[in-house]
């Protein structure tokens, strides 16, 4: 794969902050090695203090890495032709609060030099993309916070850039407005941007992503497809409710199952595999015992997650060349 | 261009700043208040009135200057606000130009006010109003815009707090210069060598103050007023380098 298919690339990236009055030392990034490439929507994922936003804060040359490289479009990070193509969406956002709508992303359109007509149109366009015109005239402090997130969405898009940087696009925003940003993370992908963003909601990231970094202590603990990543985990999982189950049966059924769950008359058991399952009906069919529900355990990036955050198995590699 | 609108951006922020109109207010009021004075005292009333009011424009504009430049880049910094202009492709160093030449032009507008007061004022008195006056107010601006760049240079690098306090010492001990060097005669070595060391860094803020020269009508020659001007923009040119170079190397976090 050419070089020029990366878009973002990083190289043993490290950050550590010194806190506190004796400068104690805090790793928050840690020999992070990944790349992003030309075309895909790129998750990162990680729980709450991973180092998702010190990542990103790096990348968008806010502050700078203690030690290892990375580049963007192949330009260092922070250089001004970094910073060119590129859109970003800091978590939280907080922005001048005494601007409308559109006179805060026209300020931003100067920051790119667009000026005049041409400035005006893309401000209407963007507004409407992120379903904000009717705030065109309002002042930001009366913005709500999912208003201000989708304004702030505007702004990342103002110079029509070709990799887009989200830090927590959904957070902060109803069940409607994360749908819709979702949708617009898939047209940018449609119309050939690059999209990257961190969330720590997995759910947002199997619908969306081609491929996801999962951090974690600001370590890099997997990397990959989707798809891949997930059958690396458990799957095949099948969770059964048994109701009437006589005792001799329940222990035939018992010594199959990876666990049993007794509430009065009520069995929940998990079984593992296939055959197990087979084995199971069998013995519930022969005992006239009554199966009042069976659910297949689908494996999610969730169980990765927490696979990996109780740090058990090893770390799933499923990079691919 | 990317200066120039975070400076208009930064400009219309100023103007929202309930701080900046209580200042303005009091600064009109003391330079009003000096009629009442010079109703109360007998004999040289025009000098009093001149003197009032060109130490009130001084003093609020440099209230100004301190109280608004410590907050232009910590406030972006603190509520985040920067992490989208610096990650466009805007150079620190051009954000932080284009803060100093909003505020620059927010004192400008202040200034402007405050001169306008004080022309009404000498004029309700019939206290004639020569060159003079206007040269010794341009001269105050160049202190503002000094100790803007003096207050950004340490929003850089401490808290507010601490910029203030810094900067309102720079204020006090610029004013006392020439001081500190007949002080230092008096001292040691290393006191010497330490009130030289003052004398040469800080900004001889003296050099701006024309308002003896404009009580006793004692004009200025053009070459000493560009002298002194230039002396101003090339301070002010140094301290906002030194800002730039310490900005550059911040983490934003
Ligand atoms: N400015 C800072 N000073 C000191 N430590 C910091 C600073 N910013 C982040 N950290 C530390 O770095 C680690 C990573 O923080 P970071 O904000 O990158 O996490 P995150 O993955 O974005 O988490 P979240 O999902 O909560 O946003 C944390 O342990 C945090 O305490
Ligand atoms: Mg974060």
């Amino acid at each position: 794969m050419a070089d020029s298919d990366f878009v973002v690339q990083t190289e043993k990236l490290c950050k550590t902050f010194r806190v506190g009055f004796w400068g104690k030392k805090v790793t928050a990034v840690d020999l992070l090695s990944l790349e992003v490439r030309r075309g895909e929507v790129f998750g990162f994922l990680g729980p709450n203090g991973a180092g998702k936003t010190t990542t990103l804060k790096m990348l968008m040359g806010l502050i700078y890495p203690t030690s290892g490289t990375a580049s963007i479009f192949g330009h260092q990070i922070g250089s001004p032709d970094a910073k060119g193509k590129l859109g970003f969406l800091p978590e939280s956002p907080y922005f001048y609060d005494y601007l409308t709508g559109g006179e805060f992303l026209r300020f931003y359109g100067h920051l790119f030099n667009l000026w005049g007509a041409a400035l005006e149109k893309r401000v209407d366009e963007l507004l409407d993309t992120v379903g904000m015109t009717h705030a065109k005239d309002l002042q930001l402090r009366k913005f709500s916070k999912g208003m201000l997130q989708r304004v702030g969405i505007a702004q990342a898009l103002i110079n029509d850039p070709e990799l887009v940087v989200l830090d927590e696009p959904m957070s902060g925003l109803d069940p409607i407005g994360r749908k819709e940003v979702r949708d617009l993370i898939l047209r940018l992908r449609e119309s050939g941007k690059t999209v990257m963003f961190s969330s720590h909601i997995l759910h947002d990231a199997e619908l969306l992503c081609d491929r996801v970094a999962m951090i974690m202590k600001g370590k890099l603990v997997a990397c990959g497809h989707v798809s891949e990543l997930i059958a690396g985990g458990t799957t095949n999982e099948v969770e059964m409710v048994i109701d009437r189950l006589l005792p001799e049966a329940l222990e035939q059924i018992s010594s199959l199952a990876s666990k049993v769950v007794l509430q009065g008359e009520r069995v929940m058991v998990v079984l593992t595999s296939q055959q197990d399952v087979d084995l199971a009906l069998d013995v519930i069919r022969s005992a006239k015992a009554k199966l009042v529900a069976l659910t297949p355990h689908k494996a999610s990036l969730e169980d990765l997650f927490i696979r990996e955050a109780k740090g058990a198995p090893p770390a799933v590699e499923a990079r691919v060349a | 261009m990317k200066v120039l609108s975070i400076a208009l951006n930064t400009f219309r922020e100023n103007l929202r700043d309930k701080l900046l109109y209580n200042l303005l207010i009091f600064a009109l009021l003391m330079i009003g208040s000096s009629i009442l004075i010079s109703k109360l005292t007998l004999g040289d009333f025009d000098r009093l009135m001149i003197d009032i009011g060109l130490a009130s424009i001084n003093f609020f504009g440099v209230l100004i200057a301190i109280f608004i430049g410590i907050g232009l880049v910590s406030k972006e910094i603190d509520k985040k606000t920067i992490y989208t202009i610096v990650s466009k492709p805007v150079a620190r160093y051009q954000f932080l130009l284009g803060k100093y030449l909003g505020l620059t032009m927010t004192l400008f507008v202040n200034t402007t006010v405050m001169v306008i007061g004080l022309v009404l004022v000498l004029s309700a008195r019939n206290i004639p109003v020569d060159m003079l006056l206007f040269k010794a107010v341009a001269l105050i601006f160049v202190e503002f815009m000094v100790i803007t760049a003096v207050a950004m240079l340490f929003s850089t690098f401490t808290s507010t707090t601490l910029s203030a306090i810094f900067t309102l010492a720079v204020f006090v001990i610029g004013h006392l210069t020439p001081d500190l060097k007949t002080f230092g005669e008096k001292m040691d070595e290393v006191g010497r060598m330490m009130m030289d060391g003052l004398y040469y860094v800080l900004p001889n803020l003296e050099r701006f103050n024309l308002k003896g020269q404009v009580i006793h009508h004692l004009e200025i020659a053009n070459a000493d007023l560009a002298l002194i001007i230039l002396y101003g923009l090339t301070y002010t040119a140094f301290v906002l380098f030194t800002a730039g170079v310490i900005f550059q190397r911040r983490d934003f976090r």
